[in-house]
């Protein structure tokens, strides 16, 4: 996958874990959290989907790497490249 | 026997779902009319089986991420919840939330996920690291009672009560005792059931013996049906608001009924098998708080879930209290929805309630041969009967491990 095809999947993990939110202007430089009702728990979803899907194991210590939409495409670009985009 | 009324407890809203209706009106309904809400059901490992679904709009009160953080008993509990305050025309946004308490039966809890769970490592060759980090929220037994509190800002206490088939009743006698205490002044309380959505359950009432198998789905139910062949299970939720009636009548609440009796015990004798002798004593004591005597009572509404053996025990119990009395109706709601397992009694008790107005006594349907060994001439087969009076309603409910319990609602005349 490339980091437009990383970028799809997070946002399709995002829709599911907060399918009330509208994803449609997020701002992939700020934080999610500062722009959705995303709380820890929420936080762990992502990194437990993207466990499931592509059985990536992220260490705890590299979960600050999830903060923005740009740092988690980045930190996930070396460990997903390799994988075939699902679309 | 007169009480004052800061201890006579009072119904003062009803929110429900029942596989046959989202509401008391449409419950009600569909069971003067005889319409069952037993369907085709297919559940995980079984073969197809039939259960009674719900069908409620949960995102009615809950967002879609609370639903999908949440359990099914979550969801019931906070739908019923919601639309019991709503029923109950209290003005909720100025109640003092930390004067509400949330007390839901349950028959079991966290069987669903943790079947679910199970299932999900199984596709990851058993990796428990894929294994949910919501799976301890989502099971504790607590659980469908503190979604209520999360969604509705609730900050009284809140608890289940673990009472097998028993566990409506058991939410409503729970409520009633902790506005006596004066812990709170409203009770959010009654009865939840998940258990459609977990194979074990059917499972173990298939191993026993006692799942109900029809090829019309609803027929299967037949309680007291000589041709009976056992349970159907069922998701459902039945919630009452109960308040000391001198709160209710201050603030003009319309009052569906008021509490006037109750009872639980324990067989102590067998982890299936009921006992018609402990079931007997449960309704004797319930009258006797009541002040009451078997000739009070209108309508019985009955627990039997269409077993060969529990059938006959209540059947027992229920002649041995109340004899021959012609002036009494005995019905079942079970034959139309199943056996809503933690929302049984509470369902069965509420879609009751309104025979206090209309004096009509619901059926139990699929009774085409009573059972030779079910001495009750006071069961109201198939079609509603008309009382000339509703004053007393009385609801069984007996679960596994030998619990048992009776609330007596009397009609509520201002």
């Amino acid at each position: 996958m490339n980091e437009e095809q990383i970028r799809l999947v997070i946002l399709d993990i995002l829709d599911k874990i907060a399918p009330d939110e509208d994803l449609s202007d997020l701002d992939d430089s700020q934080p999610f959290r500062d722009q959705m009702e995303l709380d820890s728990m929420d936080f762990l979803d992502i990194v437990m989907e993207l466990r499931k899907r592509y059985r990536v194991q992220i260490p705890e210590e590299d979960y600050p790497n999830l903060v923005t939409m740009d740092s988690t495409v980045t930190y996930l670009h070396p460990l997903l490249k390799d994988v075939e985009s699902p679309a | 026997m007169t009480l004052p009324d800061e201890s006579r407890i009072v119904l003062t809203g009803i929110g429900l779902t029942a596989p046959n209706g989202n509401s008391l009106a449409e419950y009600r309904e569909s069971l003067l009319a005889g319409k069952s809400g037993v369907v085709p059901f297919e559940t995980r490992y079984m073969p197809p089986t039939v259960a009674g679904v719900c069908d409620f709009e949960v995102t009615r009160h809950q967002k879609r991420k609370e639903a999908r953080r949440g359990t099914r008993a979550g969801q019931v509990a906070v739908y019923c919840a919601n639309e019991a305050i709503i029923d109950s025309a209290i003005d909720w946004e100025d109640f003092d939330k930390s004067r509400v308490g949330v007390y839901l039966g349950i028959t079991e809890h966290g069987n669903v996920e943790t079947e679910n769970e199970i299932y999900e490592i199984t596709q990851f060759d058993y990796d428990t690291s894929v294994w949910s980090h919501h799976h301890n929220p989502r099971t504790v037994a607590n659980n469908p009672a503190g979604e209520v509190t999360i969604n509705m800002k609730i900050t009284g206490p809140h608890l289940t009560v673990g009472a097998a088939c028993a566990a409506g009743n058991a939410g409503f006698i729970q409520g009633l005792q902790m506005l006596r205490l004066g812990e709170v002044d409203m009770a959010v309380c009654g009865g939840v059931s998940e258990s459609s959505h977990t194979f074990g359950i059917f499972a173990s009432f298939q191993s026993q013996g006692a799942l109900a198998r029809h090829e019309d789905p609803t027929k299967a139910c037949r309680p007291f049906d000589v041709n009976r062949n056992g349970i159907v299970v069922a998701e459902g939720g039945g919630i009452c608001t109960l308040e000391r009636l001198s709160d209710a009548k201050a603030r003009g609440a319309r009052i569906y009924g008021e509490i006037v009796g109750y009872a639980m015990n324990s067989d102590a004798t067998d982890f299936v098998l009921p006992s018609s002798t402990r079931q007997a004593e449960c309704l004797e004591l319930a009258l006797q708080r009541a002040g009451l005597s078997a000739d009070d009572i209108d309508i019985v509404s009955s627990h039997a879930t269409a077993t060969e053996q529990g059938d006959i025990e209540e059947a027992k119990a229920l002649h041995k209290v109340f004899g021959d009395r012609e002036s009494l109706a005995i019905n079942n709601t079970k034959s139309f929805i199943g056996h809503a397992m933690g929302a049984a009694g509470a369902l069965e008790l509420l879609g009751n309630l309104p025979a206090f107005e209309d004096r009509i006594a619901h059926a139990t349907i699929n009774l085409d041969d009573l059972d030779p060994k079910i001495a009750l001439k006071q069961l109201v087969a198939n079609e509603p009967r008309e009382l000339p009076k509703v004053d007393y309603i009385l609801n069984n409910s007996f679960g596994m491990l030998g619990v048992n319990s009776v609330v007596i609602v009397k009609r509520y005349e201002a």
